[in-house]
């Protein structure tokens, strides 16, 4: 594991390209601890950003440090060193920047509802920090036996059609009675007895991811190549229109039964950028965003919480709307918050983010742009685009067409999903009601998100492992 | 594959840039606006975690923050409450700040510009923010005196320093406890307020400024004031003295108060009207002189005018559009003429300031934390409304008027007070509300003061300004006069 000493630094690349080689000796010129020095070097930071988090939460909100720290700061620290560890050894030429993005994002997220618990009062097995750390911990262990289990990306391929089958038996869960439940009028949640709940949706959205990869690469030339051309455009056969029909159903029926816009809009986005990456046609991609804006018109028309949505949406200050049940007030009280915060934020812990209503779920970032200002939040924004745009790399990167496909799937929900949440707390599109990835409380998001990086963590290994003339 | 990619990269780099975009907006071009919004309690929060600045009269805090072991660190107190109500105002946990703890909001919580230093000073340093303080024009003995002659009496007391503008006493009663509405409980803020809001006698209103009467008698000093700067009357001008008085187009009848003719004689004199306080000359000479006569001599003391002492005064009315009988009853401040005590104090202070009419103040100068002056409010000329001569001429009759006339009550012995007091009729069974305005002393006046008795002091309509309004001036002038 010594680095070689007659090689470094950016000689390597040029060095590799001539020559094609033999993997044993490609793999050496990769230098892969210098890759994980990297990621510890990063890694280090964000376990040193997440500690100075909590203990300015507690000097802000508490004027002291006390020992929960301890808990909070040093358990996520050592989960994520242990991932580190499992990379060093089964994965050593993975991608340095995923983990350290998500796991300071996930201790940013941990500090800020350690910030609303205190606001609230709210200690031990009451406190969501507390919760989302031991959640954390799981979500953790979960990427630790994807990337320890699945040793190569392409046994999942195998399993395209059960990946479906599993995505529609999660979606559908929440609907079975007596395992179901509602959440403030989305029924997107399951829970047995009155203990655990969990958002089987997040998981789904990876399958969904799975299954479409599998899926695209298997069908694409029957879905790109056949067809009428009208307008300068090749249509598809109608006969090749069930998958997007299907996948449309599905999430229609999200909207209508389990009254969940964002998760449908998520689900569908992610289809059909996979579907116009996997057959480069733009007509496809016309054709969903027209039946899928055609389903949101007559919902919104139709269905009253949709409706509230886009009410809430455009006409938020006005002072009926503000006061109407199920109106803009949280919205509001959000734009209030942002507003508090300015440019350079309050300061952690000095803020009052407790004002919004489920300020550290679905409001979590208008509670640290509060805190940390558009300064804190530019920040947070970069760390996302740059975990979206290591993802797309393997998709640039990669030379397996499900590889490729399913990163880019994988990177590209993490960035919808951003949009939609983000973009509805801050008015750019309706609010619905989806985790902030990474950052959000709440337990099934961060298992979601942990297993997408570490799916990607092992495909950018693949990718690196692997011998080819071009990178 | 890549093709499609890059373009999918573009657009996920443009869902960023809307991100980037918005949040900017929010957090920089909205900010000022959704802060200043009613509905953010974040912004009364903050307003409570600053150390706000105390309201000071003559170097003692009236309102003040003190120190407190809660989320809210600051309790506003206010020492005297009910006295000095009507010009703090009070500051609520749960809505929206009254008074000058509303009107000098971003001053006392120092978030006004000119603190933007002491914000930034005091980020560096670590110390906590504090709001600059406020000293008002009030002057004690004045204020306590009002407070104590008004008794039990609905109404007001307005006294005002003619040269300056300076308010010296404003009282409103019946008065309310700001104390109540302060405390750190929403449930009992709300019981309080919800008590105020609903009592008949509205005690929340503060009548020196927001109450509007119809004034009477003492609107009689804006027509004289329109007579004689018309240059077509004198004092010395006649009208005929009937008895009753046909209004032109109407069957309705005016009398004088009392009843009988103006004095004696078949002819009465303007000056000797106004010492009387005769209602059917004024109608004629209102008659002769015709509205937009009337209406630009009001509008000249500030009648239909919006100004702010920095409270948002009433605007007191000298309406449009008036027939035949309406301008003969306006002459004598009845129809639709309204006035609030201030507008009414301006008008004495203004023929005590040889006519020329000073911007009514309430504020002195605002302190900084380190009591290094941050604005001073210098003594501001309005304009001037009428000839030094014509001013001369009113006081003297309403010196006149209280030596020998209709405003007798209001005398006090070694002093020439000028003053002019006002019976108004409300709807027709509603009680009278009596006024009272004048200064002095008349031959250097430091003391203008009008009194507001609504609801005929509780004797109806058999109650009049000489009765009940004119002593409680007397008390209030004796009282500064012996200072």
């Amino acid at each position: 594991m010594m680095p070689p000493s007659n090689s470094r630094g950016t000689a390597t690349d040029t060095a590799q390209r001539p020559q094609g080689a033999k993997p044993g000796r490609v793999r050496r010129l990769h230098l892969p601890q210098k890759l994980r020095n990297l990621e510890l070097f990063l890694l280090l930071i964000a376990c040193g950003i997440n500690a100075a988090s909590v203990v300015l939460v507690q000097l802000g909100a508490l004027g002291r440090i006390d020992t929960t720290l301890v808990l909070l700061g040093a358990g996520l620290s050592v989960l994520v060193l242990c991932l580190h560890v499992v990379l060093r050894v089964v994965a050593r030429d993975a991608d340095p920047f995923i983990l350290p993005i998500a796991s300071l994002l996930n201790g940013i997220g941990i500090a800020m509802i350690y910030r609303i618990d205190i606001a609230n009062n709210d200690a031990g097995w009451e406190s969501a920090a507390v919760r989302q750390t031991v959640w954390s911990a799981l979500a953790i262990a979960c990427g630790i036996a994807v990337v320890l289990v699945i040793r190569n990306h392409r046994v999942l391929f195998r399993y395209t059609y059960v990946a479906g089958f599993i995505a529609v038996v999660l979606l559908l869960l929440p609907l079975v009675p007596g395992l179901g439940r509602e959440v403030s009028g989305a029924r997107v949640w399951i829970g047995i007895g009155s203990f655990a709940t969990f958002q089987p949706g997040e998981i789904a959205k990876i399958a969904l991811a799975v299954f479409f990869a599998g899926y695209l690469v298997r069908n694409r030339d029957s879905l790109s190549m056949v067809g009428k051309r009208l307008l300068g455009m090749r249509f598809p056969r109608l006969r090749d229109l069930g998958p997007i029909l299907v996948v449309w159903a599905l999430s229609m029926s999200v909207i209508i039964f389990q009254r969940d816009l964002g998760t449908a809009l998520l689900y569908f986005g992610l289809f059909l950028v996979m579907l116009y990456v996997a057959t480069g046609r733009l007509s496809w991609v016309l054709l969903g965003m027209t039946l899928f804006l055609g389903g949101a018109l007559i919902a919104s028309q139709t269905l009253q919480y949709v409706n509230g949505r886009f009410t809430n949406w455009l006409d938020a200050l006005n002072p009926d709307v503000y006061g109407a049940s199920g109106g803009s007030y949280q919205l509001v009280q959000g734009l209030f918050g942002l507003a508090k915060g300015g440019l350079i934020g309050t300061g952690l812990g000095q803020g009052r983010p407790d004002i919004t209503p489920v300020p550290q779920s679905d409001y979590i970032i208008a509670s640290l742009g509060e805190e940390l200002g558009l300064a804190g939040l530019f920040a947070i924004l970069a760390l996302y685009l740059l975990f979206v745009a290591r993802g797309f790399r393997i998709g640039f990167a990669g030379n397996d067409d499900f590889g490729k496909l399913l990163g880019v799937g994988l990177s590209f929900v993490v960035a919808l999903q951003c949009f939609i949440v983000i973009g509805g707390v801050t008015r750019v599109i309706p609010l619905t009601g989806l985790t902030t990835p990474f950052l959000a409380a709440g337990g099934s998001s961060l298992v979601a998100n942990w297993i997408i990086a570490a799916l990607l963590l092992r495909l950018s290994d693949t990718l690196r492992n692997q011998p080819r003339l071009v990178v | 594959m890549n093709r499609e990619l890059k373009r999918v990269s573009i657009v996920v780099m443009l869902m960023f840039v809307a991100l980037l975009t918005s949040t900017t907006i929010i957090q920089v071009f909205q900010a000022d606006s959704l802060t200043a919004d009613a509905r953010n309690t974040r912004t009364l929060y903050d307003s409570y975690s600053v150390e706000r600045g105390a309201i000071l009269v003559a170097g003692n805090p009236i309102a003040q923050s003190m120190p407190i072991a809660d989320d809210y660190k600051f309790q506003r107190t206010y020492s005297n409450g009910p006295l000095y109500a009507p010009i703090t105002g009070f500051i609520p946990i749960n809505g929206s700040p009254t008074g000058l703890e509303h009107a000098l909001n971003g001053e006392l919580s120092g978030t006004s510009n000119a603190q933007f230093f002491d914000k930034i000073n005091s980020l560096i340093t670590g110390q906590n923010a504090k709001g600059a303080s406020v000293e008002v024009t009030i002057d004690p003995v004045a204020q306590q005196a009002a407070w104590d002659a008004l008794g039990d009496l609905t109404g007001s007391v307005v006294v005002t320093e003619p040269k300056t503008g300076r308010i010296l006493a404003m009282v409103s009663k019946p008065g309310y406890d700001p104390n109540l509405l302060t405390v750190h409980d929403n449930q009992r803020v709300t019981d309080s307020y919800e008590s105020l809001v609903s009592d008949d006698t509205n005690p929340l209103i503060d009548r020196a400024i927001n109450s509007l009467n119809p004034p009477g008698s003492v609107f009689k000093l804006v027509v004289v004031t329109a007579a004689l700067e018309s240059g077509k009357f004198t004092p010395e001008s006649t009208f005929p003295n009937p008895a009753t008085f046909q209004l032109p187009g109407s069957t309705s009848t005016v009398i004088n108060s009392g009843g009988g003719t103006c004095g004696g004689g078949d002819t009465v004199t303007i000056a000797t009207a106004l010492r009387l306080s005769c209602n059917i000359p004024m109608a004629e000479l209102g008659l002769q002189l015709g509205e937009k006569a009337i209406r630009d001599t009001a509008e000249k003391f500030g009648f239909n005018t919006d100004y702010s002492i920095p409270l948002n005064v009433s605007q007191s009315a000298y309406p449009l559009e008036l027939d035949d009988a309406q301008l003969a009853l306006s002459a004598f401040g009845q129809t639709s003429v309204r006035a609030t005590p201030l507008q009414m104090a301006m008008v004495s202070a203004t023929i005590a300031n040889g006519g020329v009419e000073m911007a009514p103040n309430l504020v002195d100068q605002i302190l900084a934390p380190n009591l290094s002056p941050l604005q001073s409010f210098e003594p501001r000329t309005m304009k001037r409304v009428m000839s030094a001569e014509t001013a001369a001429t009113i006081t003297q009759m309403m010196v006149n008027g209280v030596q020998d006339g209709a405003a007798s009550n209001a005398r006090i012995d070694g002093v020439n007070v000028a003053g002019k007091t006002g019976t108004a009729e409300n709807a027709a069974d509603d009680p009278y509300t009596l006024w009272f305005t004048g200064f002095a002393p008349a031959e250097d006046p430091k003391y203008a003061i009008s009194v507001l008795v609504e609801d005929g002091g509780g004797l109806g309509q058999t109650g009049y300004g000489n009765l009940l309004a004119a002593p409680i001036a007397k008390r209030v002038l004796e009282a500064v006069l012996n200072k």
